[in-house]
């Protein structure tokens, strides 16, 4: 009897107690850089495409949403020919993030995407990608990796080594 | 006293007012179930977002009237409007000022106790009609929890009869003007709540609709305008509640002259209101058969007792 008097009290004092709604239009919640809404497409710190058309992403996706052809340029980079993200299938579970090497594709705390036309929700790459270099500011993929592009050789990326000669005995 | 009893501005008023009550409430409840879990409620349409009875309404109007194919077609029909007719003509008793009332009636508090007892029929009907075994389980509830709190809570009003000496409401407002009848008569007060949470369903004794258990209990199978019945059926016998036991209890329309006796009324009555939906609001519900133990081994003796004493005490005070 004492409990339920109890707990009849601590619920009327919750008529002061301010409410925890947040009144979406008018209020803007505040979300965090790390929040998963819109994907974007990223550059590089040089301003080149970080996207080298691996396909990874296409892969990780669970609702098969990404879609891309791989090419090259004539400096021997690989970059998507088209990048086609539908987002009306995406759920925005971030899988193609986390499957990106070159931390290209991310997401981003945009999440108003309200189209009257569904086939608007069909984003290309032009659409997708942005000029910046989005979350990770220093990453370049082809300066920390050793392939081989026309103004780049083995060897010559950030901490690298130049390649063991086989052919000598020196150390 | 009959002076402006039951005239046709008294009957279309009070039936008006009633059932916008009750309309009202559906937000009502809604804003203030929201205000204690921290929340809004609806706030969107109109102005506070009033309007949401409108647009609940309309929705209930424009819903498919479905009539199950396995269902008792009659019994369905009707099984709804049982509750809405009975708490609607209890308020043919309340008095709720002097000259504002439908009928003055001497044994007003039986015929409200008739009418409220009726309105289980509603429910265990709908039950059984609907041919469903949750439904069933619902009327059966109901059926069981009618039999456990339908005892005490005739008995748990007549010490309130033994101090007023009538069964006319008017007079027992009347019999307390020296003081309500809540201080002598608290214990049947407590007994006289629970019975009437029980007989409106209501609250943490919604045992017949339970919509944890029984998804919807006996008004699984209804939908558009025959649940609406039921809905508002339900908000009517609050407001028919809460009336009775500021009438029996809470010194009716009496009150300091710097409000008219009706403005008494109705605050009491709402304060009542607010506060059955703070039950709802904060208590859980318990099981069918805890309410059975509860009923017959705890609050029938304590009426009992209650009857006694007071009994006993207007015996040795007023002597034969």
């Amino acid at each position: 009897m004492r409990s339920q008097l109890r707990s009849l009290w601590e619920v009327l004092k919750h008529t002061f107690v301010k409410p925890d709604t947040v009144e979406y239009p008018e209020e803007k919640p505040a979300l965090f850089p790390r929040y998963r809404g819109r994907i974007i497409l990223t550059r590089d710190p040089d301003g080149e495409e970080r996207c080298v058309a691996c396909n990874l992403c296409a892969v990780a996706c669970p609702v098969d949403c990404i879609a891309l052809q791989k090419t090259e340029d004539k400096n021997g980079r690989w970059y998507p020919e088209f990048f086609r993200i539908n987002f009306s299938r995406c759920i925005l579970c971030g899988f193609c993030e986390e499957a990106c090497p070159t931390n290209a594709i991310q997401l981003t705390p945009d999440f108003e995407m309200c189209e009257y036309d569904r086939q608007n929700m069909v984003y290309e790459k032009q659409h997708l990608l942005i000029d910046g270099t989005g979350k990770y500011h220093d990453y370049n993929f082809y300066r920390v990796a050793g392939m081989t592009i026309l103004d780049k050789d083995k060897g010559q990326a950030e901490n690298e080594a130049s390649p063991i000669d086989v052919k000598t005995l020196l150390p | 006293m009959n002076t402006g009893i039951g005239d046709a501005s008294d009957i279309i008023g009070i039936l008006v007012s009633v059932i916008i009550t009750a309309a009202l409430l559906i937000w009502v409840e809604r804003r203030l179930l929201a205000v204690w879990q921290d929340r809004l409620g609806p706030n969107r349409v109109g102005p506070m977002g009033l309007m949401q009875v409108v647009a609940d309404m309309i929705k209930m109007f424009f819903k498919e009237d479905w009539i199950p194919p396995f269902s008792d077609k009659l019994v369905f029909v009707l099984a709804p409007t049982i509750v809405f007719i009975t708490m609607l003509t209890g308020f043919a008793v309340i008095p709720f000022a002097p000259g504002v009332g439908i009928i003055d009636f001497n044994f007003g508090l039986l015929y409200f106790l008739a009418l409220s007892s009726l309105s289980v029929y509603s429910i265990v009907l709908a039950g059984y009609a609907s041919n469903n075994k949750y439904s069933l389980l619902g009327g059966l509830r109901a059926a069981a929890q009618t039999v456990s709190y339908e005892v005490f809570m005739g008995i748990s009003i007549m010490g309130v009869v033994m101090l007023s000496g009538t069964f006319n409401l008017r007079e027992i407002v009347e019999a307390q003007r020296d003081g309500w009848f809540i201080i002598p008569q608290f214990f049947g007060f407590i007994i006289f709540l629970i019975a009437v949470i029980a007989e409106s369903r209501r609250g943490p004794l919604d045992l017949p609709e339970a919509e944890q258990e029984l998804v919807g209990g006996f008004h699984t199978e209804y939908s558009g305008m025959k649940f609406g019945m039921f809905f508002v059926g339900e908000y009517v016998a609050i407001t028919l509640s809460s009336a009775i036991i500021v009438t029996l209890f809470f010194g009716g329309w009496l009150g300091p002259s710097w409000l008219p006796p009706l403005v008494w009324f109705c605050l009491k009555t709402a304060v009542g209101i607010v506060f059955f939906i703070l039950l709802r609001g904060a208590l859980p519900r318990p099981r069918y058969d805890q309410l059975m133990t509860f009923g017959w081994k705890v609050l029938l003796p304590a009426g009992l007792l209650n009857l006694l004493v007071t009994g006993a005490v207007v015996l040795s005070l007023h002597g034969t």
